[in-house]
């Protein structure tokens, strides 16, 4: 029979066990690395045997895996060139997903943000050219923000589903998109490609000097640590991981749900609407139907790859994005398609989506007691 | 004929034809969604059921065949898919999304010898016959597919509301304490309805390689795997509004193309993203902070 006396007793022994296991923080971050380090050597190991099966030397492959991606400098370049987008799309995943929302549309907000960085930049001819970048990027991370935060107000107000509202808006905002890009704003000299017209070489970004690398890399990598530390390091941060982890509790502690939800999703979404600016400012020059190029869609695989955790964004996209780097290499000199990398790509995300069930399974990473 | 019914010819044409894909692939989806989990991965499965489709009917002349392995094919995804989000605290969006690109990329890896070459198609049932017009004639020329289709919606009607199995994907779908407490496998009807619902999809993917366009290449969808999470909702889950749900997206589609055949080639991007943002207003309009909507699935992790 339990009495009230009996209850702080039982509870103590629990209490000093887990001041005793001072090791188990370094454990759960030790489990963090294992259980995706695992994954990702099953996926290897399947796609080896999937080559194998098509007679080619799964030994031969990994090496120009290795050398593709980050063999010499050149390949490195190129690797953190395909990084650089996806660390901003991420974001777009990552932010709302501490409030425990799945938002999947951050490919609209990348087009729409990069057609009006290409609209703002059209009037500004012969303006300072730093100065038309920092408009360029202020409009895309404004329409990025205001079409995730639009998410997030049917979320909020509404209580409309978020993954499906942006899902929809996602497909309204590329209708949108190529409406403008074959219409109104459309080049008459772009016939192939139907495009706007160009923002001008004098305000593209150019390369970080001493690099072929373009501003996107150090902006995506700043934009990463800052959100590390907003999630990790802030009252704000804070409470949307409260409201992320129980809805309930945080509307009995007044904190602003609602708000925190529209702000969430307006700051992701400023984050994919400056990817879209980044492509369009430095990579395209103007904005046509090669911003619609799925980055939206792998941000949100390199988001939950990374857990959410803005600072594990960064070594997920970095490998996706050496994979992707050593497509060409393994076109050349293992007459493999070039669709190989992205069979590769499936297998590591479906392994490491799936490592996620392994976490709390193994009882060496888990608080010890003296139980 | 006058400019309103060369469109209106020209849409139902593109409206049967561009629907049957969203037909199956919605079909499967609402199976799928039913029994309680998402699966974004029929958009791999589209993909990969337009290779293999061709492919077989390549290698076997026969465009049937093509059609069952397509199915098979995506059976197999869909059994990827639905195994690895039974394991505990798998994402069954995310994991959705890594199939997708498994499928599409393994479609384009061993596609890539069928792009040239040219399978036998599946033949088409002439029903403008009683018509003098060439175009009403053209438009009318229907898939067996498209019948198929919409046999199948009634015969998922029918699963759903009438089978004991049917009972059961309800069950799972609405209130896995239910299931539990009847002893059911929920883990095991999910695997079952997905693996079928990606068959379905599959086969909506052989229709695109095999009738209309009816050839094989790395842009042929457009990304009607991911639409159908859009149509299912815009259908509330109920198979015979699916079918209806995928003749206005096809409609809303072909409108476009009909258009322009009477010279207006601007803003039919804007038609096209009509059902988009009607499903939009009507999720908007319908449902209540508290209030789930109606007819969605009470396990389904895009309603909680």
């Amino acid at each position: 029979m339990t009495t009230l006396a009996d209850v702080p007793a039982a509870a103590a022994p629990a209490a000093r066990a887990d001041a005793a296991d001072r090791l188990y923080p370094l454990r759960r971050a030790a489990e963090g690395v294992a259980a995706p380090l695992a994954a990702l050597l099953f996926a290897a190991a399947a796609f080896a045997i999937f080559l194998l099966a098509l007679g080619k030397s799964p030994v031969a492959f990994y090496a120009l895996v290795w050398k593709g991606a980050f063999g010499t400098w050149f390949s490195i370049q190129n690797t953190l060139q395909r990084a650089a987008p996806l660390l901003l799309t991420a974001l777009c995943v990552a932010i709302p997903a501490q409030l425990g929302l799945v938002i999947i549309g951050g490919e609209g907000a990348l087009v729409l943000g990069g057609l009006a960085a290409t609209v703002a930049a059209l009037p500004l001819n012969g303006v300072w050219p730093p100065l038309v970048q920092l408009v360029m990027a202020l409009a895309g991370a404004a329409t990025g923000a205001a079409w995730i935060a639009l998410t997030g107000l049917l979320r909020a107000r509404r209580g409309v589903n978020e993954t499906v509202a942006s899902l929809v808006l996602a497909y309204i905002g590329i209708a949108l998109f190529n409406h403008m890009v074959e219409g109104p704003l459309r080049d008459p000299a772009s016939l192939n490609k139907p495009s706007t017209w160009g923002i001008g070489d004098a305000n593209m970004l150019g390369p970080i000097p001493g690099t072929e690398l373009h501003p996107g890399l150090p902006v995506g990598v700043i934009a990463c640590v800052l959100c590390w530390v907003l999630i990790y390091c802030t009252s704000t941060g804070f409470a949307a991981r409260v409201t992320g982890g129980n809805l309930r509790a945080a509307m009995l502690q007044g904190l602003p749900v609602e708000r925190l939800i529209v702000l969430a999703c307006a700051l992701g979404g400023a984050f994919a609407g400056l990817a879209g600016m980044i492509e369009v400012a430095a990579v395209h020059g103007r904005a046509n139907a090669s911003l619609i190029a799925g980055y939206g869609y792998s941000g949100i695989l390199i988001a939950f790859l990374a857990r959410h955790n803005p600072l594990g964004i960064i070594p997920m996209a970095v490998l996706l994005g050496g994979i992707g780097a050593a497509g060409g290499l393994l076109q050349r000199r293992l007459d493999l398609p070039d669709a190989t990398v992205v069979v590769l790509q499936g297998f590591i995300f479906v392994a490491i989506l799936a490592s996620e069930t392994l976490y709390g399974r193994i009882a060496w990473f888990q608080p010890r007691g003296d139980r | 004929m006058g400019a309103l019914e060369t469109v209106t010819v020209a849409m139902v044409a593109g409206a049967l034809r561009v629907s049957t894909p969203f037909l199956f692939v919605s079909l499967g989806e609402c199976l799928t969604e039913r029994s309680g989990r998402i699966n974004l991965g029929n958009e791999g499965v589209l993909v990969l059921g337009a290779m293999v489709g061709y492919a077989t009917s390549y290698h076997s002349g026969s465009p049937w065949l093509g059609i069952v392995a397509a199915a098979l094919a995506g059976a197999v995804l869909g059994a990827v898919h639905g195994g690895t989000c039974s394991l505990a605290r798998v994402n069954d969006v995310a994991m959705g999304i890594a199939v997708m690109l498994a499928g599409t990329g393994i479609a384009f890896f061993f596609g890539k010898p069928y792009v040239q070459p040219s399978a036998p198609q599946l033949p088409r049932i002439p029903l403008g016959f009683w018509a003098t017009a060439p175009q009403v004639r053209s438009a009318l020329e229907v898939s067996p597919l498209f019948f198929l289709g919409i046999a199948a919606a009634f015969a998922l009607h029918w699963f759903l509301r009438a089978t004991r199995a049917g009972l059961r994907v309800r069950i799972v779908g609405d209130s896995a304490d239910a299931a539990r407490a009847l002893g059911l496998s929920i883990d095991r009807v999910r695997l079952l309805a997905t693996v079928a619902g990606s068959a379905l999809a599959g086969i909506g993917g052989s229709f695109l390689s095999l009738s209309y366009p009816g050839s094989w290449n790395e842009g042929l969808s457009s990304g009607q795997g991911l639409m159908a999470v859009a149509l299912v909702v815009f259908a509330r889950w109920n198979p015979l509004y699916c079918a209806v749900a995928a003749l206005i997206f096809g409609a809303a589609g072909a409108l476009g193309p009909s258009l322009q055949t009477v010279g207006v080639t601007k803003g039919y991007y804007l038609f096209y993203a009509a059902p988009y943002v009607l499903t939009l207003v009507i999720l908007a309009a319908t449902v209540r902070p508290g209030r789930a909507l109606r007819g969605m699935p009470g396990e389904l992790s895009i309603g909680r």
